[in-house]
């Protein structure tokens, strides 16, 4: 678990860039004197009760050649940090009127504070050299005039967005000890690039795997095989994705380790396996199989070692997803008669069946913790709505009404959003993310069709 | 001795000639749902059928029965022998009319010993996309089970599912979905 949270503490591209804490600054002109002058508040609150006022102006551009990078630098972290609505961020077609600080020294902090603002970010950018950047940013205590938060980034100039998403999540855990997501990915299938195979009675969709960043912006294509290949779940370090692949004609699982190219085969063509889920610890797979005749759950070792069957039914049994502490397993079913969803002990044991109230329900995903969830897929009427499962409470909440269809939910890395696909935009089958109650529902793709998602720590 | 052959070689053309004549629909396309044609209400005059007509028919060369052995499989699974069988939504069980196009091409598995099949299961977009995955498999060990009660060999029948991924018919009504809720046959070997 260290190690996990050590990898996404890193980050993936930023391991090739050199991140340097600045000392926090000591303010430049007098602080009031109700303030102790050698401690500085580094939590920024607003007025009681409501939430503090964020500005994020643009970044000021030190070199002429970094004006593109400095607007989406700012555009990018306002996107952010309002993401997680842990700020009330002002939005930034209001800043015309404040004149833009040149340097860290003249932030116009009466203007910022007539806006209403109580935290303002000032940042720079600048070209090092034709491929890399230096990114310099600031938090300020708009009232106090301290700069509560200052780092420095070099790297590569080509994804300035990271810069951004870094920020963010640190400026999160800084200021509310909270894990943001602009650093993790979704992977998801899609048939985007239209592409086609011949099929035996007429052409067929491939469909590939792809990642985007959570904000679906910086899209990744993982797969190049021109088949089918669905289903992709990510492992615990952010660096493989499980996924069902027909390339050899029929559902087999595959992992692809993204950073590598390369490519492991637990299962190998033993009989069909599919919809592949990493156990929380990342070292077991839970997957259906047809190998013993009919869709059961199997649990195996990462490398395919240590195979054992979870379940023992005539009936279905498959979308498997693992409870937190990788002790329990829940599932859909259909040995009622109708699919439903089960939890099971990880060994098949202490079985129950927690929908009750519905007539079709689907591929549940357990919330991280501290949330003790299960989100499902629940047929509603024509199509299927995204309902929460509370497992202390027993009961369940609807968090989706009828737009579209909305099936395969995948929970954020924090537990605060949950990603689906939905036909309610009338363009195809697309990735949206909302919050945890159903609010803020956020289109993230647009080409093509796109399906199952499942978001990356 | 050749004149034998030949006659025989004709005499299994014309059957095959005549189980074939089903409408000729579009490549492998499944036969719509039984709209009844009320227009046959005075039945067409019967051609006339003389001695010598039937004397003139029989040089054509034998061309249904070269053309099944003869055809790729690329070519054979556009235009398939094989009908697909139609499902119910959320079920996996045939009907007696699924029943009755697993028992025909039960009987081209007879008729042409060497062939086998994959039997794909599929569904319609109804269900979920991840228990469709499991639904199509449980659609295609269906017929597949079926198909060995008739007394094909299962090592001549091979399952796989797509769940939802390869709709026949794009659509959105239950004209669309009745059409996708299928047991495809594709020959893999000849």
């Amino acid at each position: 678990m260290d190690k996990n949270v050590m990898n996404w503490t890193l980050g993936v591209v930023l391991a090739a860039c050199c991140v340097i804490a600045l000392l926090a600054q000591t303010p430049q002109e007098p602080a009031p004197a109700t303030q102790q002058p050698s401690e500085i508040q580094l939590v920024i609150s607003g007025e009681p009760g409501t939430p503090p006022r964020y500005a994020v102006p643009d970044f000021v551009a030190l070199s002429p050649d970094a004006a593109d990078t400095a607007k989406t630098l700012g555009q990018v972290l306002w996107d952010d940090l309002n993401f997680e609505r842990e700020f009330y961020m002002i939005p930034r077609d209001t800043y015309s009127t404040i004149p833009p600080a040149r340097t860290a020294d003249d932030v116009p902090f009466a203007a910022w504070r007539e806006l209403g603002a109580d935290a303002v970010v000032f940042g720079t950018v600048q070209k090092t050299d034709a491929n890399n950047v230096r990114v310099q940013v600031r938090l300020y205590n708009v009232r106090t005039r301290q700069s509560v938060f200052a780092k420095e980034y070099t790297g590569a100039a080509a994804n300035p967005r990271l810069y951004a998403h870094t920020i963010s999540d640190e400026i999160h855990q800084q200021q509310r000890a909270l894990r943001g997501v602009a650093r993790t990915k979704i992977a998801f299938s899609s048939d985007r690039n239209r592409e086609r195979i011949a099929g035996p009675v007429q052409n067929r969709d491939v469909k590939e795997v792809y990642i985007a960043d959570y904000d679906g912006e910086n899209v990744r294509r993982v797969t190049t095989n021109r088949q089918l290949n669905i289903t992709p779940t990510w492992a615990p370090d952010a660096r493989g994705i499980a996924y069902t692949s027909y390339r050899r004609g029929y559902p087999d699982i595959f992992v692809a380790l993204i950073y590598q190219g390369l490519q492991e085969t637990p299962t190998n063509g033993v009989a069909q396996n599919w919809l592949p889920m990493f156990s929380p610890d990342g070292t077991r797979i839970c997957f259906t199989s047809n190998r013993d005749g009919n869709p059961e759950l199997y649990v195996m070792n990462r490398d395919g070692s240590n195979l054992r069957r979870v379940t023992n039914n005539p009936a279905i049994d498959t979308s498997p997803t693992w409870s937190p502490n990788g002790t329990q397993i829940a599932f859909t079913s259909d040995r009622g008669g109708t699919p439903q969803i089960y939890v099971a002990g990880a060994d098949g044991l202490n079985l129950r069946r927690i929908t009750t109230n519905e007539s079709y329900a689907d591929r549940p995903t357990w919330a991280p913790a501290p949330f003790n969830e299960i989100a499902f897929a629940a047929r509603t009427g024509p199509g299927y709505d995204i309902k929460v499962y509370d497992l202390a409470g027993g009961e369940t909440r609807q968090i989706t009404f009828g737009e579209g269809s909305n099936e395969s939910p995948a929970y954020s890395p924090n537990g605060r959003h949950i990603a689906f696909t939905s036909t309610r935009g009338g363009r195809g089958v697309q990735i949206y993310t909302m919050g945890r109650d159903g609010k803020n529902v956020k289109q993230i793709t647009r080409d093509g069709n796109n399906y199952t998602p499942s978001w990356s720590n | 001795m050749n004149r034998a052959i030949t006659l025989v070689m004709l005499v299994v053309a014309l059957a095959i000639g005549c189980a074939k004549k089903q409408p000729a629909t579009a490549a492998g396309q499944p036969a719509p749902p039984a709209t009844t044609s009320t227009q046959p209400s005075t039945p067409p005059p019967p051609p006339p059928r003389t001695a010598e007509r039937v004397e003139e028919a029989v040089p054509v060369p034998s061309i249904n029965e070269d053309n099944i052995s003869n055809r790729s499989l690329e070519d054979l699974n556009r235009d398939s022998p094989f009908k697909p069988a139609f499902f119910a939504l959320d079920s996996e069980d045939l009907d007696d009319a699924g029943r009755a196009v697993v028992a025909a091409n039960a009987d081209i598995m007879k008729k042409y010993p060497t062939w086998v099949v994959t039997i794909e299961g599929h569904c319609d977009e109804r269900g979920t996309a991840e228990y469709n995955l499991a639904l199509g498999e449980r659609r295609a060990v269906a017929v597949k089970t079926y198909m060995v009660a008739l007394g094909i060999s299962p090592d001549r029948l091979r399952t796989v599912s797509y769940g939802k991924e390869f709709p026949f018919d794009m659509g959105h009504t239950e004209t669309a979905w009745s059409k996708n809720r299928r047991a495809h046959f594709v020959i893999t070997s000849k």
